[in-house]
């Protein structure tokens, strides 16, 4: 066997542009690939989290007393529908926006208590019950805004559902280019080295012999377009995740798990010895006929 | 060794071999000679079992070659050794791995392809250009490389296809000295030539076909 992969390898180091070109289309599929994986999974992750907090959140109008929030949460406590009701003062929004921006001094300049509203937060036994919670507060004169969940579930929804279709058409036409391309580079070789290949079936070179070291070429291509891709997809996340995490919030899906990486990191591999597989079985069978 | 019974080959209408009817016992060495197209590289190509004949039947040792399957074919063709015209070196590669390819096809040792290929290349007097590449070799070099390739592998019988066509007379009879001694130790030898002097000085068993026949065999034939 390791005289299979000498020959593989000496294969690669006799065209190196070829190499390049392959591992590089290799790179741009796994790269797609890894990051509508990426996106799939974490749209998929932040649903979750709303799904999983199903609550009401109600904006007071400036100038609104303590007893009208005290007469709005009486009245919501008597539904059974409600399991908890969370007053935020405009101290606490100042200090969860501190908290939220504290990497960012320039936004906690001007920023005072008085420009941020006090809200109710109110959670519901169900995503279901958080409709008619919201009616009832939209009625009351001294709420400025209500935020329904309901409405963020249904736009990460749609939104899942189309980088699912995006992400699958893209990733599946960028698979056959990249068989396509596997095919093309081994057939290529394939017939670079005719005169070798007869040479070898002369001397009594069996099949598996002079074919195997080209299928290895292929998935050789194949792994390095995906390791590569895998490194610079970490190396974005990495350096991105101060960044994105400002926009998460409490959505806990950064620092990504290095669990969740290397078990990414095995799908792409898996994935990589398939496509390097297919398309240089295909051109061993389509050019190389013993 | 080998036997021809009524081979006939035909390339759609073009006959090349016509009813050839041989036998050749094993430590022989045979001359085939005629002229361009009488059939003397189909009778070899046939063995190597590169072509299959039209009908007939071809014996080595006693198996019928024509019904070996196609996945024996490698394993048959580690038997036989072979010399080309244009030598059919690996470019890319040196003296050395030129002939330690056929022992990686035998899928021998690092250490049996050490020792065997240094054993060839002494025998045939290259050992010292063991790391040039082909392009750096003189003819004759090439043609020993060749011989080595054909021969590590210690086959039962060595075809030649005129292996001294594209060289000088001098280099032409090293080569003849070399296939001579190859053949003193048992290895049965078919050669096709268009050499006259080589055919007439070493005496030895001559066919010479024509438009695809036998016109004539000779045990110590010349060349006519």
């Amino acid at each position: 066997m390791s005289r299979t992969f000498g020959f593989a390898k000496r294969n690669i180091r006799r065209s190196p542009f070829q190499a390049i070109a392959a591992s590089m289309v290799m790179f741009l599929t796994f790269f797609a690939l890894l990051v509508f994986m990426l996106l799939a999974t974490g749209s998929q992750m932040i649903l979750k989290y709303y799904e999983s907090k199903p609550q009401v959140i109600a904006f007071f109008k400036d100038g609104t007393t303590q007893a009208d929030v005290t007469a709005i949460q009486n009245a919501l406590s008597r539904e059974t529908k409600v399991v908890g009701i969370k007053f935020v003062s405009k101290e606490d929004a100042l200090k969860i926006y501190k908290e939220r921006n504290k990497n960012d001094p320039a936004l906690l300049e001007l920023v005072t208590a008085n420009i941020l509203p006090s809200s109710l937060e109110i959670s519901t036994q169900t995503p279901q019950d958080l409709p008619s919670i919201a009616e009832i507060l939209k009625q009351e004169p001294v709420i400025e805004e209500v935020i329904v969940p309901e409405d963020v579930v249904a736009t990460l929804t749609s939104a899942t559902k189309v980088i699912r279709i995006v992400g699958s058409a893209v990733v599946g036409f960028l698979i056959l280019f990249a068989i396509l391309v596997i095919l093309m580079v081994i057939g290529f070789k394939i017939r670079l080295r005719r005169d070798e290949i007869e040479i070898m079936k002369l001397i009594g070179a069996s099949s598996s012999f002079i074919r195997t070291p080209f299928v290895l070429e292929g998935i050789f291509y194949g792994l390095v377009g995906a390791v590569s891709s895998w490194i610079v997809v970490y190396i974005i996340i990495w350096y991105f995740t101060p960044f994105w995490q400002g926009y998460l919030n409490e959505v806990k899906l950064l620092p990504v798990n290095p669990l969740f990486m290397l078990i990414l990191l095995s799908a792409a591999a898996i994935a990589s010895i398939l496509i390097g597989t297919l398309g240089s079985v295909g051109a061993v069978r389509r050019y190389l006929r013993i | 060794m080998i036997k021809f019974e009524a081979v006939t080959k035909k390339f759609g209408n073009l006959l090349a071999l016509d009813d050839i009817n041989l036998e050749v016992k094993q430590g022989e060495f045979v001359f085939l000679v005629g002229p361009s197209g009488a059939g003397k590289s189909t009778l070899l190509r046939i063995l190597t079992k590169e072509v299959s004949p039209t009908s007939g039947k071809v014996f080595l040792s006693h198996i019928d070659i024509t019904k070996i399957p196609d996945r024996d074919v490698p394993k048959y063709r580690r038997k036989i050794g072979f010399v080309f015209q244009d030598f059919k070196l690996l470019d890319d590669r040196t003296v050395f791995e030129n002939v330690a390819l056929t022992l990686e096809v035998l899928g021998r040792s690092e250490d049996e392809i050490k020792k065997g290929v240094e054993h060839v290349l002494k025998l045939v007097e290259i050992w010292d250009k063991r790391n040039l590449f082909p392009k750096q070799l003189s003819g004759g070099e090439a043609q020993r490389t060749a011989i080595a390739r054909a021969i590590v592998g210690k086959p039962d019988i060595l075809l030649a296809d005129e292996p001294t066509g594209d060289l000088d007379p001098k280099t032409a009879w090293g080569v003849i000295q070399l296939l001579n001694e190859i053949n003193t130790w048992g290895t049965t030898i078919l050669m096709a030539t268009h050499n006259a002097e080589i055919v007439n000085t070493l005496k030895r068993r001559v066919i010479i076909l024509k438009n695809g026949k036998i016109t004539k065999d000779s045990k110590e034939g010349k060349y006519e």
